[in-house]
C-alpha cells in the first residue's frame, strides 16, 4: 500500500509538471481554416501592388489583430495607390500561434508573391513570421510588437511601435518630472520577457534621473495573492508603484493594494491598455495610469492626423471606439506607401532603404522617425483613470 | 519589521493559508476514499465560482442564493464527471483514473474558455464580507475571519459524516477494500457519487471563497490554486481531512513569510512549495498525519 502511494505521488508530481505548464499556456480558440483574401481586381497581374498583411484574427490575440486589421484596411480604402498602380491586401490569419505566424508569412511570400508584408500584434508572432521575411529579403512593417528582439540584427524588419526600453524611459520620466516622485518600488513578473524589460528600463531610467528604487520585488505568471508583496512594499512608503503587468493582472494586484490601504500613485504598460481594466477592476484602478502608444480618441491636442483618423473610423465604424491598435495598423500602411513612394519603385531593396531612411513621417500615432535599430521613435502617450473612464492626459518624450 | 506588519503579514497568511486547507480537503476526503487523485478539482472549483457569478448576473438572485444554488449546481457536476470519467474506470488499475482526471480537467477548462471565454470576469462580493476593518495600520477583511472559520466547520461537518452516518460507513468500508464492500451490500457507485458530490461542493465552497478574496474570474484560475493545495494535501498527509487543514495553513504560512521575511526571494514563492512536495514525498511519503493509512478517509 506504501509503495503503491508513493508511487502515484511521484506519478503525480511529474504530471504536476507538465500540467503546470499547460495551465498557464495560452487558449486557443477554434480557427477557421480558410484565409480571408481580399476580392481579386481585375487588374492584370505586374500593374497590381500586392501587400501582405498576417495578423492574429482568432485566438488570443485576436481582439488586438482585428483592430490592427480594420486599421490597415481603413489606409487601404484612402490611399489604394502607389506610383500609379493599385494595390492589394492579401490577408492571413496568424492565428495568435508562432507556427502559423511563420506559414502566413511563408504563404504571403512564396505564394502571393508580396513585395511587403504588414505585421503584426505580439512580439513572438511577428519574430516568428520576422524570420521568414528576413530570409527572403522583404521588407517587413511590424505593428504593435514591442520586444527588442523582433527587429533586432535584422536588416528587412521595422516597425512602427516604439520598444520597450523607450516605453520604461518614458514611464521614468513622467513619473520623476510630472509626478514629482524621488522614490519608486517595482513589482514584476519574473516569468514574462515583456514585465522584466520594461521594469529593468524603468529603473534605469529612474536611477538616472536621480530617484530611489525602494523596493523590487518579484511574482510569477498565475499568482493570485500579491498581499506579501504589497504589505513589504507600503512598508517602504515609495511614492509611485510601477507594475508592469497584463490588465487582469494589474486589476487584481490593485484591488489587493487598496484592501490593503495602499496610498501611492500606481503605474503601469501599454498592456494595461485595455477598456476592461475598469470593468474588472471597478473603483481600484481609478486614478490609475500607464503610459501606451500617442494616439487615443479622447486626446487632447490631436495632431491633424489624428483628428481626420477618428472622423473616418466614426464614419466606416460609428458603433465602435478607435482605439490605439487600428491607429498603428493604419500607420504601419501609411508608413509603408510613404516608403514605396520616396523609393520610386516597388522593389524589395529600394522600398526596405527607403524605410530606414524614414524620417519624421507624419502618422496618426505620432511623428515617427526610423532609428538605427529600425524601430519607431515617437512621443509616448500618458493614460490615467478618471471616473472610471481612460483620459488621455500627457505626451511625453523620455529623457534618456 | 515592524509589529503592525507582521500582524498584516499574519492575517494575510491566515486568509491564504485557509483557503488553501478548504480547497485540499476536497482533495483528500475523494483520495481517501478511492485513492484517486483528482485533478479535476481546481477546474471544479473554478465551476463554483462562475456559476455564483452567473446566478448574481444572469439570473439576478440574491448574492447568498446564488452560492447555494452554485454549491449544489458544483456538486452535481462532481456527480456527473464521476459517472462519465471516472465510473467506466473503477476496475481499471489506479494509474488509468489519474489521468481521466486530468483529461476532464482539460475538457473543463477548454469548455469553460468555450462557453465563458478567457476574458476575466469581475466578481460580486457583498459589501459585508469585503469592508475593511482597520486597527491601527492593520487592515482586514471579514473575509480573513470568515474563511477559517468555515474551513473548520467544514473539516467537524466532514468527520461527522465520514464517522457518524450510513453513508460515511460504506466510505470508510470501500477506502479499505472496494470489492469485498461490494459483496457485503453496500451501495458502491452511490456512495462514491456521495463522495463526489460533497468533494464538488467542498470545491465549490473554496472556489466562491477564493473569488471573494481575489476577485477576478478565469477559465484557468482553478489550475494553481489546485496544485498548491494538492501540496497541503499531501503535506499533512493524503487522505486525512486534519492532515489537509493543517497542511494547507502551513503552507498558506510559509508562502507569506518567505515574502515577508525574504523579500528578494519573492519571485521562487512559488518554488518554494513545490520543493516543499519534493521533500515531503522523499522524507516522509504518507504526511504529518498519514501514519496509519488504512484508518483514514
Amino acid at each position: 500500500m506504501k509503495k503503491g502511494l508513493l508511487f502515484g505521488l511521484i506519478v503525480a508530481v511529474v504530471v504536476i509538471g507538465f500540467v503546470a505548464f499547460r495551465g498557464q499556456e495560452a487558449p486557443e480558440a477554434p480557427a477557421p481554416e480558410e484565409q480571408a483574401t481580399e476580392a481579386e481586381q481585375p487588374v492584370a497581374e505586374g500593374e497590381v501592388v500586392k501587400i501582405g498583411v498576417f495578423l492574429p484574427l482568432t485566438g488570443q490575440n485576436a481582439f488586438g489583430g482585428q483592430l490592427e486589421l480594420d486599421g490597415v484596411k481603413m489606409a487601404h480604402q484612402e490611399i489604394p495607390e502607389v506610383l500609379g498602380r493599385k494595390v492589394e491586401l492579401v490577408v492571413v490569419d496568424n492565428k495568435s500561434d508562432k507556427v502559423e505566424s511563420a506559414n502566413a508569412v511563408k504563404r504571403l511570400i512564396e505564394r502571393d508573391n508580396v513585395v511587403a508584408v504588414i505585421g503584426t500584434y505580439g512580439s513572438s508572432l511577428a519574430m516568428a513570421g520576422g524570420e521568414v521575411a528576413e530570409k527572403s529579403g522583404i521588407p517587413m512593417v511590424g505593428t504593435s510588437c514591442t520586444n527588442p528582439l523582433v527587429t533586432t540584427g535584422k536588416k528587412y524588419i521595422f516597425r512602427v511601435c516604439f520598444i520597450d526600453p523607450y516605453q520604461g524611459a518614458a514611464a521614468a520620466t513622467y513619473a520623476f518630472n510630472d509626478l514629482g516622485a524621488s522614490k519608486a518600488a517595482l513589482l514584476i513578473d519574473v516569468a514574462n520577457d515583456y514585465a522584466v524589460g520594461l521594469a529593468g528600463f524603468f529603473e534605469r531610467s529612474f536611477t538616472g534621473l536621480g530617484g530611489e528604487i525602494v523596493s523590487n520585488l518579484k511574482y510569477n505568471s498565475g499568482d493570485q495573492d500579491f498581499t506579501a508583496q504589497l504589505t513589504e512594499i507600503i512598508s517602504k512608503e515609495p511614492d509611485v508603484l510601477f507594475i508592469p503587468a497584463y490588465f487582469a493582472e494589474g486589476a487584481i494586484i490593485m484591488k489587493q493594494a487598496q484592501e490593503l490601504g495602499a496610498d501611492f500613485q500606481i503605474m503601469g504598460g501599454d498592456a494595461m491598455d485595455n477598456p476592461k481594466i475598469v470593468e474588472i477592476g471597478g473603483d481600484a484602478v481609478e486614478g490609475f495610469v500607464h503610459t501606451t502608444f500617442p494616439y487615443d480618441p479622447t486626446m487632447p491636442d490631436m495632431s491633424d492626423m489624428a483628428v481626420q483618423f477618428t472622423e473616418n473610423w466614426k464614419k466606416l465604424h460609428p458603433d465602435q471606439e478607435p482605439n490605439v491598435n487600428a491607429a498603428l495598423g493604419y500607420d504601419s500602411y501609411a508608413m509603408l506607401i510613404d516608403a514605396m513612394t520616396r523609393a520610386g519603385t516597388t522593389d524589395p531593396e529600394a522600398v526596405t532603404q527607403a524605410l530606414a531612411e524614414t524620417d519624421g513621417f507624419d502618422g496618426v500615432t505620432g511623428i515617427t522617425t526610423i532609428n538605427e535599430t529600425h524601430d519607431a521613435e515617437k512621443p509616448v502617450g500618458v493614460v490615467q483613470i478618471k471616473d472610471g473612464k481612460k483620459t488621455y492626459i500627457a505626451t511625453v518624450e523620455p529623457a534618456l | 519589521m515592524s509589529f503592525a506588519m507582521f500582524v498584516q503579514h499574519f492575517f494575510n497568511a491566515l486568509t491564504l493559508g485557509s483557503l488553501y486547507a478548504l480547497i485540499a480537503i476536497g482533495y483528500t476526503m475523494v483520495y481517501g476514499i478511492l485513492r484517486l487523485i483528482n485533478f479535476a478539482h481546481g477546474e471544479i472549483f473554478m465551476l463554483g465560482a462562475y456559476f455564483v457569478f452567473w446566478g448574481v448576473t444572469l439570473l439576478h438572485l440574491p448574492w447568498i442564493v446564488a452560492v447555494i444554488l452554485s454549491v449544489i449546481v458544483t456538486s452535481f457536476a462532481g456527480i456527473l464527471v464521476d459517472r462519465a470519467a471516472y465510473r467506466p474506470l473503477r476496475d481499471a488499475p489506479r494509474i488509468s483514473a489519474l489521468i481521466s482526471s486530468i483529461g476532464v480537467s482539460f475538457f473543463l477548462q477548454n469548455l469553460a474558455i468555450v462557453v465563458f471565454s478567457a476574458i476575466p470576469r469581475e466578481v460580486q462580493r457583498p459589501d459585508w464580507l469585503v469592508t475593511i476593518i482597520q486597527f491601527g495600520k492593520i487592515r482586514i477583511l471579514p473575509l480573513t475571519i470568515v474563511v477559517p472559520i468555515l474551513s473548520f466547520i467544514l473539516m467537524l461537518g466532514l468527520l461527522y459524516i465520514v464517522y457518524r452516518t450510513k453513508p460515511g460507513l460504506g466510505m470508510r468500508a470501500i477506502s479499505k477494500d472496494i470489492e469485498t464492500s461490494r459483496l457485503m451490500g453496500v451501495p458502491v457507485n452511490r456512495v462514491i457519487a456521495i463522495t463526489f458530490g460533497l468533494g464538488s461542493a467542498l470545491a465549490a465552497a473554496s472556489g466562491i471563497m477564493w473569488a471573494l478574496r481575489y476577485p477576478q474570474l478565469q477559465p484557468i484560475m482553478g489550475v494553481i490554486p489546485g496544485f498548491k493545495a494538492f501540496i497541503a494535501a499531501v503535506f499533512g498527509g493524503i487522505g486525512s481531512i486534519q492532515g489537509a487543514v493543517v497542511g494547507g495553513l502551513i503552507l498558506g504560512f510559509m508562502e507569506i513569510m518567505i515574502v515577508a521575511f525574504m523579500p528578494s526571494l519573492a519571485g521562487y514563492r512559488d518554488a518554494f512549495a513545490f520543493v516543499l512536495l519534493i521533500i515531503i514525498l522523499l522524507i516522509r511519503p504518507t504526511g504529518l498525519f498519514g501514519e496509519k493509512l488504512e484508518d483514514k478517509v
